[in-house]
């Protein structure tokens, strides 16, 4: 393990971590706007979280 | 009032039962003793084999304080190995590796969890990497990860078998355990199913999304409680269930499908011809992130929870072992919504790029 590429993963985990922390609020307002589309946004917020995820656990598991 | 109360009182007690503290814990403290090696290093091993398919069906294992010997609790389960002919023997002829099993004329040995083929004496030839040179015989034995399979294959027959049953005695009206799976089922089918794939083509999926979602929701709970099964976590089985999705999308295909994939319809000529090698290469990412995405969730979930408890051995005082149990409870928590969640973006999954196959569009529009 090299220190480079322990340094890109936590770079990429931060990356991670605010695109999953901005579909999480986006979430939330989507749903604080729009309380009977509660079902739809969760579904769509879960997708995309997901997606994001997988990212996050390839650099992960990179390193 | 008072059966809710007792009901939910039964609930916890099964719960605290079935988190695998102790038992990891009690693994953890006598884990793999290799001789001057630190704690740390003990503690990754212990983890690194944990994660790993076994053999036989280990409860636990310990040192004995008179004899100095390694005792091992748990269930041998068959080897069969195709070697020249069928080699069927029971796993406790291996002895965790510590002696060669004599079966016939051959010799075998389990060497950091594979098994190699070897001559009497057990020895084992190395090359310049430090990999084994000795031969590994076609292995087709039941093993712990196979056990759990076969074990989550059966109660999924036994549990829905009997819902499907109850419906036709009761006038369709389910009965007993299939009133808490009842649900399930329909919220796959009307809110994974239907909006993903349409009312026109769900049907025919709906068999493989709701055993996808069984099979990988009971393996993951599985792999919480003490027995130490990590199935879900496992790549090769990942993988299968990947290529399972992979195949009966592109063998369900219709037409529009691949007319997206190669001869994208509503953009300009040029832009047609960048556009198909990126979707070709989307047809196999998307079953690839299946595979990567359920497989790093949960090995991740057990490499936390397993160093948490090891933080015990590490601390060694009363206020890092409580400090390691409250978090090892708290991300125990977390682990029972994960094993569902990562159920339901599975087969949530599944179904969208089944959808993608089944469409079909109105191109007069275009």
């Amino acid at each position: 393990m090299e220190i480079p590429a322990i340094v890109g993963a936590g770079l990429i985990v931060i990356g991670v971590g605010y695109g999953i922390g901005r579909i999480g609020g986006s979430a939330m307002e989507a749903i604080g706007r729009q309380p009977e589309a509660t079902a739809k946004i969760q579904t769509a917020m879960l997708i995309a979280a997901a997606l994001i995820e997988g990212i996050g656990f390839a650099a992960l598991f990179a390193v | 009032m008072f059966t809710l109360r007792s009901s939910k009182q039964l609930i916890l007690t099964l719960l605290c039962a079935t988190l695998s503290f102790q038992s990891f814990a009690k693994e953890t403290k006598d884990a793999h003793d290799s001789d001057g090696a630190d704690l740390k290093s003990e503690i990754k091993a212990y983890i690194q084999h944990h994660l790993q398919d076994s053999y036989d069906f280990n409860l636990l294992s310990y040192t004995d304080e008179t004899t100095h010997k390694k005792v091992h609790v748990g269930l041998p389960l068959p080897v069969i190995l195709w070697d020249n002919g069928l080699q069927v023997f029971s796993s406790s002829k291996l002895h965790h590796g510590e002696s060669v099993a004599h079966v016939g004329d051959n010799y075998y040995k389990l060497y950091h969890g594979k098994i190699y083929k070897t001559n009497a004496a057990g020895e084992i030839s190395y090359d310049d990497h430090h990999h084994p040179t000795n031969v590994k015989p076609l292995d087709f034995s039941i093993t712990k990860s196979v056990v759990s399979i076969l074990f989550t294959a059966l109660l999924m027959i036994l549990l829905f078998q009997s819902l499907a049953r109850s419906y036709a005695k009761n006038g369709l009206i389910a009965q007993g355990i299939g009133r808490f799976f009842e649900p399930i089922v329909i919220y796959i089918r009307d809110e994974i199913a239907i909006p993903n794939i349409g009312e026109k083509h769900y049907r025919k999926y709906m068999s493989f999304l709701l055993t996808l979602f069984f099979f990988v929701w009971f393996l993951n709970i599985l792999g919480l409680t003490p027995l130490g099964i990590n199935v879900t976590g496992n790549i090769a089985v990942t993988f299968c269930l990947a290529t399972l999705t992979f195949l009966i999308t592109n063998l369900t295909a219709k037409k529009d499908y691949w007319m997206h994939i190669f001869w994208m319809p509503g953009v300009p000529k040029l832009m047609r011809v960048v556009l198909a090698p990126i979707e070709l290469l989307g047809v196999f990412i998307k079953p690839f992130s299946l595979m990567i995405r359920l497989y790093a969730n949960i090995s991740a979930g057990h490499i936390v929870l397993m160093s948490l408890i090891s933080l015990i051995f590490i601390f060694k005082n009363w206020l890092g072992s409580s400090l390691s149990f409250m978090l090892a409870f708290a991300i125990s928590m977390i682990e029972i919504l994960v094993a569902l969640l990562q159920a339901y973006i599975f087969t949530m999954l599944s179904a969208l790029y089944f959808g993608m196959a089944a469409e079909e569009h109105d191109h007069e529009h275009h």
